[in-house]
This record gives C-alpha cells, structure tokens and sequence, in this order.
C-alpha cells in the first residue's frame, strides 16, 4: 500500500509543478498578482510530495520490501541498513527520484531566500523550474517509476547492491553532486526569468551570483568526492579517468566556473550581458547532458547489453525543449541587451574574458573528446574510444595558460590597467616566482626536476601576486589589521579559491609526475622495495563481513628500517551478487599516500598484489575543498543579504495593495 | 541580419541533438547471437527430474527457451512472468538449467514453481556454450521448426514480454498460418 | 569607424583567433589519440595492421584463462563465438574479469597473432549471475531460498 502512496504523491507533486510552470509565469507577465503569489506555496507543496515520495522509497528499502521492482533490484535483506537506504540513489529510477527531490529542495530556498527580488522575477524563476519538475516527473512516470511493483509473484529476495556501491562514499558522492548540478538550474532559471521580462541587468546578476557561487561549490565538492571514491574504491590508483560519465560533471564545472567569473564583470561592470546568459545555459546544459549520457546507454561501452532507447528519447526530448527552447528564446531576446563597451585592451573585463575563454574551450573539448566516439561511429561505423592523452593534451596547456593569467587578473582594474602598473607590480614577483621554483626542488629533494619547477613557479606566482594585491588593497588604511577587515567577504572568497587552485595545482602535478607503483607476486614473509620504503608481507587471514567473505593481508611499511605503518588490504567476494571486490589499504599522509591493493592467491600461497606511492595526491581534494569555501564564502558576502532597495519596497507594497483588491 | 551571431548557439545545438538522437539507436556492438536464425545445436541429456532427452523431444511448435540457474537471482525476478505464461498456457517455456547442480536444481523448482514443460540439465555447461550464453537469465524464441528466432538477454519481465516478444511471436505464429 | 566599434573588433578577432587556434590543437589531439575498436572477426579477417595499437572486445571464452602459478602472466581467449584471438597480459585483472563475460582490452597484435594487452577492462551487467556464486554462497552456508533466514540468526 506504501509503495503506491509514494507514486500518489508523486502524482500529486506533478499536478503541482504544472501550476506551477504555467500560472504564475503567465501571471507574471499579465500582471496577475495572485498567480505570481502561487509561486512560492506551490514550490513549498511540490518539496513536500516529493519529500513524502523518496521516504517512502527509502522505507521500502529499510523493510526490504521486495515487491517493488527497485528494491528487489538493487537490495537484499543482508545488505546493511545504512546500504539499504543508500541504495534508493543506487540505480537508475531512485537516482532520478533523488535528482528530482533535489530541485524541489532548491525551489524551496529560492521561494524562502528571495525576500529581496521583485515578486513578478521570483514568480518567473519558480516557474521555469516548475516546468523543468514537470518534465522530470512526467519521465519517471512514463518511463522509470521507481514504485512499480513485481506483481503476482514478488520474490522473496533481492539482487543486493553493486558491491562497488556499498561503501561510505557512494553515500555522500551522488546526493552532493546532484545538488551541484540541479543548482545550476537555478541560475539557468534565473537567466531565463531574465531573458523573458528584459530585465537582464546588474540586479539580475547580483541576484543570481550567491545561487551560481553556492551550485559552483556543491558542484566542486561533488566531484572531488567522485574522485575520492573513485580513488580508494576501485583502487587503481588513479583520481581521474576522463571516463564519459565523469566528463560531463567536469563540463558543468567548467561552464559554471567560466560564469561565475562572467557574472561578476555583468554585476559590476554591466558588460558581457549575452555572453553571461549564455553561459548560465551552457552550465545547465552540461548538467542535463550528465543526466542524458549516463541514463540512456548512449556511451555506455561496447558491452552495454540492453540500452533502453525509449528513455533515451525521453531525456533528450526534455533536453531539446529545455536547452533548445532557452537558446532559441537567447536568440531573440538577447540582441534587445545593449552592453556597455567602455574598457579598454588592458583591464580586468579582458582578463576575465580570456579566463571565459579559456574555460570554455576546455569544456568544449572536453566534450567533443566526450562525444567524438559516438559521432565516429555513426559515420563510419567503427569503433572507437578516446583515451586520456587527448585530454591531457588539451587541458594541461590550457590550464597552464589560464593559472598564468591567474596571477595577473585579480590585480589588474576595472576599465583600465597600464602596462607599466602591471609591471610595476608583478616583475619582482615573477623573478622571485623562478628563484624559488629552482631553489625549493633543489633544497627539498637535492635535485632538478622539470615539473616541480614548473609547479612551484607557477605556485608561487599566484600566491606572491596575491599577497601583492592584498598589499595594495590595504595599503591606504592606517594598519594592516584594519586594512584587512574593510575588504569584502567575496574578495576573501575569491583569494581562498585561487588558494584551491594553486593546491589542486600542486596535487596534480606532483602526483601525476612522481608516483610509483610495481604489481608484484609475494609470498607470505617475503618483502619487496618501492621509493624509499620496504613492504614486507605477513601472509592473510580469512574475513567474513555481513555480506561477504575474504581474505585480509598484513603488511608491515617500513622506511629506512623506521616503522611507518601496517596495512591490511582484503579481498572479498560479495555473496549475493558473487562478485569479487578488492579493499585497498590506504595509509593516508599529506605529502603521499601508500596503498596495496590485493589481486588473487596462486597455488604455492603467494599473492598477486599491487603497490602504489602517490604523492601529494591529497592536495588534490584539499583544493577543490578550498575552492568550494571560497565560494560559499563569496556568496555568503553581506552584500547579497542587504534590505531591498527602497524603490523595490515599495512596488512590493503597491503589490500587496493590489492583491488585496483583486482578493 | 547583424543579430544572426545569436542563432549560432542554438544552431550548434540542434545539430548536436540530431548527433545524439542518432547514437541512441546505434547498436552499441551487441554480441553477435550467430545462431538467430540456425536450428537449436543437437543435444542428448536429461532433464533435470533425470529422463534421457534430445532436440526430438523440444515442442513442435513456437516455444520460449529460457536459461536459468538456482544460484541466479536474476531469474527469481522473471520468475513470475514465466509462471504466469506456463499456467495461462500461452506459450510452451523449456528451461535450460546452466551451469548447476541437479539437486539445487530442483529444490529451487520445488520452492520457486516450475514454469518448465522440463528443463534441459547442463550441468556442465556444454549446451550452453553450443548456444552461446553468456549467462542467466537469458531467453530464446525458437519456431516450430526448432529454429531460434530471437534471442533475450537478461531479466524476461511483463513489459520486455509485451514490448519483445509479443510481437515476435504473433509474427511466427501468422508465418506458420 | 569609432574608437570603441574598433576595439569590440579587435576583442572579437581576438577570440576567434583562440577559438581557431583551440580548435586547430584539439583536432591534431584527437587524431593522435584514437583508438580503434575491433572484434576477433574483425581481426581474423585481417582488417588490422600488426603494428597499430588498439582495443578487442569479446567475450572471455570459457575455460580459456590460464594463469601463470609464478609470475603475473594471464593468457585467456577472446571470442565473439566465430573467431577467437588469444590475449597475453601481465599483471592483475579486473575485480569484474571472469570467464563467459565481456572484455576490452587494449595493446597490439604481435606478429603471432596473439594481442598482447597493457590494459583490461571487465565489463559486466548487473542482470547477470555467474555459477561462482553458488560456491560462495554454499561456503557462507547460504542458498538464495534461505537468505532471508540468515540475516535473522
């Protein structure tokens, strides 16, 4: 009975989110006070079905009732609870759900959080996002309902959870990204509500900057613990694979980062109006893509046995009225934006326009390596695949150019920079930058090594130049104490991330250029060396968990005979589904990490096994950390949560007043 | 036409979408089934209560060839579906027990129903092979004639029924006609 | 033409040149770093240089996987059951790997017709159970029919 409530409620939120896409955006531009007041109750309910409808999915779960098709697919009554109520995200049709959920929690913030925007622009964004609800539900319904039921016959048992899945960051990594992605809705709608009223001005970017910085940071977040899991979980050592389904999340990123740069010259300087518009889109878009390519089987590999165009269809059906229709509307709409055009070669606004570029690039090579393989096998006919040397080979250089720039663009001004200014500033910080990229490797590790310097020079460049800036800005105060407090909660947020990405910079390189890692046969006692340790194999144990059994390792890490750490890596095989899944034992550290991971026992008691060393790869999550505080330290800026100006109290008031006559 | 630079997002767009709803009807390669097509491979076993069984034995008409195992949880989920085509009489269904022990084999039958006119027991895994199963649950349509007409991988459920084989069926059924 | 027409000009020959120069990189990157993606058949036909890097699919033949007792070496048959070819790897296979599903693997044909391979991948589906189950269910002292049973005890 449960079961068909939540799809009740589901039903109930449809019904919802059509008022919603389509009463107060038609009141909006009528004039109609009282539909455009809909808005935000509307938004409030459809939270709520949707709120009722994933708990009742997540009790299913708990009860391990397998009647209903999803759980009996993706759960077994041995799977710890914690796994039972994760795997509502675990396939297909409750990650949709979650997704969906998702948006509607973003509703809610948007309809409690925009006390200070206009009701008509608060009834148009709620509105668009009411509308791409409905598109979301409609799909669940029609084509992925995770209620339906195994009916006459329900089996007395489920298939149990992909064992890859059944770990703590598969808990926390979807929500999060999720929450990145749908967030960009929110701007998307944003941008729409503009493109539709006209009113595509520096208001509209103040308004829309918390919501890009904070989508921006959850989206950051979001894929960092991808990685993370990713990482440890499959245990190949590897952070980034440049795989089709972590592409377009990096895509999003990229559009997203690009826009929350563009958004600040439109709030500032009211220029790039089209382009920023464009860009909120684009950053929608790649998330919808995400949704797309990982949901229809259209890249899944050569091996996908039965992809279900039908729901392929469906998603690129929603992404064609979505993307098409707000690109389409961009196109009309957009030329009536006139930009102001007052800045001159050298200044900030070109600056960030290089960044944009150099951003947008990225992604869309990012993409066309995403796409390519599938475009190339609808002309040819042949298979093909793309592997991460094309990647790097464009993003490495790309980035590199873009963290160059880096240095010199927060210091750089509005409207107008001179040549001189700039290299008044920044010729001692770059010589000190080279010094210290030749000596620091030198001092550290007593010898030359290409990449460090190349790191730490550009490390050093962004940060002495920061320090710079940070010089200038305070220099006309009486202290350095005082001079620090007057500057923005945002200017803060913007240091902190250029801070995360000269970490992430370092991580990157570092452990890209010196990691090890041997794949050897050990017999129990025996040891082998690997850098500058020694691993000695103690010989394993038989496990049993809740669902598994397996066998564990002992390994004593040793350093120049100085102990450093055990590690125990196991090998389990998940009974349910017979899978075989390898734990990796990770001895985490800021400068490197060890890690083992176990293969397979050969006949004479010795084990195939692999052993890592990965250098500063922490760094890399430590960056994308500092980045999303940045962020959410930028967007939390008072500046956004100031009381609304006097002129927008009082069409406010006049509102109310209207209301209660047409009431 | 100055303003014609601000069609050229949703220019790109169109294009790319007419990319992607192509690729979604590519074949992602499916493993070729080489014997869609080709009379079932001969076979003398037994079935899984142990009377002797060959190809002779097969339904001469349009029958439903499902491989399952006791280990297989999978087959738990299509399991209904093909009890209630057994019991409305429907179509024939002749399993392939794969990969199995014989006694698992039947306390399953026993526990579960059995859907089976009789299952064909391959215990090691021989016949399955001549077919080319890649694992259970997997489903064939074989004619009349003994001649597999389509081949269904994974989970046999109501809508895969209706959408798949339905049709496939009453196609044969009026080509025999 | 005035001032500011003329620097809006220049910012735009500016991003075009980028967006060109982008373009011109990404291309040459993309035709250096395909690979392309045979089926044993493909390869029994002769449609592959011996020389070119590239990836096999099939399925892993069963009983064809033999694993060296002394060192990290595997060889296994790959097949799309009208042709095989026989795969040589050295080091540990993927958690997924396992006779009758699908592999990827990725290297060159050497001149004996073996594909020695410096990466394999396992694929699978979820929809999917093997036999290896059942011994590892016997083993827990479990069956599919009394699971439920033991998560009580």
């Amino acid at each position: 009975m449960l079961p068909e409530l939540g799809q009740f409620s589901l039903i109930l939120a449809f019904c919802l989110s059509i008022i919603l896409g389509s009463l107060p955006i038609v009141g909006a531009s009528t004039n109609n006070l009282l539909w455009m007041s809909l808005a935000r109750p509307l938004a409030a309910g459809i939270f709520v079905f949707l709120a009722i409808s994933i708990l009742i999915l997540a009790y299913a779960f708990a009860t391990d009732d397998f009647s209903v098709q999803f759980v009996a697919q993706h759960s077994n009554s041995l799977l710890p609870t914690r796994y039972k109520l994760t795997a509502v995200w675990g396939g297909h049709e409750g990650s949709f759900l979650l997704w969906t959920f998702m948006l509607s929690g973003w509703m809610l913030a948007v309809a409690i959080f925009s006390k200070s925007m206009p009701l008509d622009f608060v009834a148009r964004v709620l509105g668009v996002l009411g509308i791409l609800c409905v598109g979301y539900i409609l799909f669940m319904l029609a084509t992925s309902n995770p209620f339906d039921r195994i009916v006459p016959l329900p089996p007395a048992e489920g298939a149990d959870l992909n064992s890859a899945l059944q770990d703590f960051g598969f808990i926390i990594h979807p929500p999060t990204l999720y929450m990145g992605y749908v967030g960009f809705s929110v701007v998307f709608a944003f941008a729409i509500a503009a493109l539709l009223s006209g009113r595509l001005d520096a208001a509209w970017a103040r308004w829309s900057r918390p919501w890009a910085n904070v989508a921006w940071a959850i989206l950051t977040i979001g894929i960092a613990l991808g990685s993370w899991w990713a990482y440890y979980e499959l245990g190949w050592g590897g952070w980034w694979a440049w795989d089709p389904v972590e592409n377009p999340p990096l895509i999003t990123w990229l559009f997203g980062t690009a826009l929350i740069h563009s958004l600040a010259v439109t709030e500032k300087r009211g220029v790039f109006k089209s382009w920023t518009v464009l860009l909120a889109i684009l950053a929608f878009s790649g998330s919808l893509l995400g949704t797309f390519i990982t949901r229809s089987g259209l890249l899944t590999s050569v091996h996908a046995f039965a992809s279900d165009p039908g729901r392929g269809v469906f998603i690129l059906a929603i992404l064609g009225i979505a993307v098409g229709g707000s690109l389409l509307l961009f196109a009309l709409r957009a030329p009536l934006m006139k930009s102001e055009f007052g800045f001159e070669p050298l200044s900030r606004e070109i600056f960030l326009l290089a960044n944009n570029v150099l951003l947008v690039v990225a992604a869309a090579s990012v993409f066309l390596g995403t796409l390519f393989p599938m475009v190339y096998q609808a002309l040819t006919d042949n298979l093909i695949s793309i592997g991460p040397p094309y990647f790097n080979a464009i993003f490495v250089p790309l980035m590199g150019i873009l963290v160059v720039l880096l240095g010199i663009g927060p210091i750089t001004r509005w409207k107008k920079t001179s040549l001189v200014f700039l290299t008044s500033q920044l010729s001692k910080v770059a010589m000190l930058s080279v010094v210290l990229g030749v000596v620091i490797p030198l001092v550290i590790v007593l010898r030359f090594s290409f990449a460090a310097t190349i790191t730490i020079v550009l490390a050093a460049w962004i940060l002495l130049s920061m320090l710079r800036d940070i010089k200038n800005k305070t220099a006309n105060k009486p202290d350095l104490r005082s001079g620090l407090k007057a500057l923005s909660g945002s200017y803060y947020g913007m240091q902190l991330a250029h801070i995360g990405v000269v970490v992430m910079m370092i991580g990157v390189a570092l452990t890209s250029s010196f990691s090890a890692e041997k794949s050897v046969l050990l017999a129990p006692s025996e040891s082998i060396d690997l850098g500058d340790y020694q691993f000695q194999f103690n010989g394993t144990l038989p496990v049993t968990g809740p669902n598994y059994i397996g066998d564990e390792a002992t390994f004593i890490v040793t350093k120049g005979g100085n102990p450093v750490t055990e590690l125990y890596p196991q090998r389990r095989l998940y009974l349910a589904s017979g899978t075989p899944s390898t734990e990796m034992a990770i001895d985490a550290g800021i400068l490197r990490d060890l890690f083992i991971t176990l293969g397979e026992v050969k006949e004479n008691g010795a084990w195939s096994m692999t052993i890592y060393i990965k250098p500063f790869i922490r760094w890399v999550w430590l960056g994308a950390i500092l980045m999303a505080c940045g962020g959410m330290l930028a967007a939390a800026d008072k500046r956004y949560r100031r009381l609304r100006s006097r002129s927008e109290e009082k069409a406010v008031n006049s509102g109310r007043a209207g209301l209660r006559t047409a009431i | 036409m100055k303003n014609l630079r601000f069609y050229i997002p949703v220019s790109v767009f169109v294009v790319l979408a007419v990319v992607m709803w192509r690729g979604l009807y590519l074949d992602p390669k499916e493993l070729p089934s080489m014997l869609i097509d080709k009379p079932l491979p001969a076979f003398a076993l037994t079935t899984v209560e142990g009377a002797a069984i060959t190809q002779q034995d097969l339904p001469q008409q349009v029958f439903l060839l499902n491989v399952w195992g006791s280990y297989c949880l999978p087959c738990l989920i299509e399991h209904p579906t093909l009890m209630r085509l057994a019991e409305a009489g429907e179509i024939p269904v002749v399993g392939v027990n794969y990969r199995d022990k014989q006694e698992l084999a039947l306390r399953w039958l026993d526990d579960n129903g059995n859907p089976f006119a009789f299952s064909i027991l391959d215990e090691d895994g021989r016949f399955g092979i001549d077919l080319g199963v890649y694992g259970a649950p997997e489903t064939y349509l074989v004619d009349a004639e003994g001649v597999i007409r389509f081949r269904h991988v994974s989970v046999l459920d109501e809508q895969v029924w209706a959408e798949k084989f339905v049709p496939a069926i009453a196609e044969l059924r009026r080509e025999n006609n | 033409m005035r001032p500011h027409r003329k620097k809006r000009l220049a910012i735009i020959a500016f991003i075009a040149l980028s967006m060109s120069a982008a373009a011109g990189l990404t291309m040459f990157a993309l035709s250096q770093n395909i690979n392309m993606f045979y089926s044993p058949t493909q390869i029994a036909n002769g449609e592959v240089a011996n020389d070119l890097h590239f990836r096999i699919g099939g399925m892993v033949k069963a009983g064809s996987v033999e694993k060296s007792q002394d060192s990290l070496k595997v060889n296994f048959v790959t097949t799309d059951f009208v042709n095989d070819v026989p795969i040589q790897y050295e080091g540990i296979l993927p958690d997924l790997f396992r006779e009758g599903q699908g592999v990827v693997a990725e290297g060159a044909l050497s001149a004996q017709g073996i594909f020695v391979a410096t990466k394999v991948l396992a694929k699978h589906d979820e929809n999917y159970m093997s036999p290896e189950v059942k011994a590892a269910m016997e083993a827990a002292g479990a069956s599919p029919q009394n699971h439920s049973g033991l998560s009580e005890q």
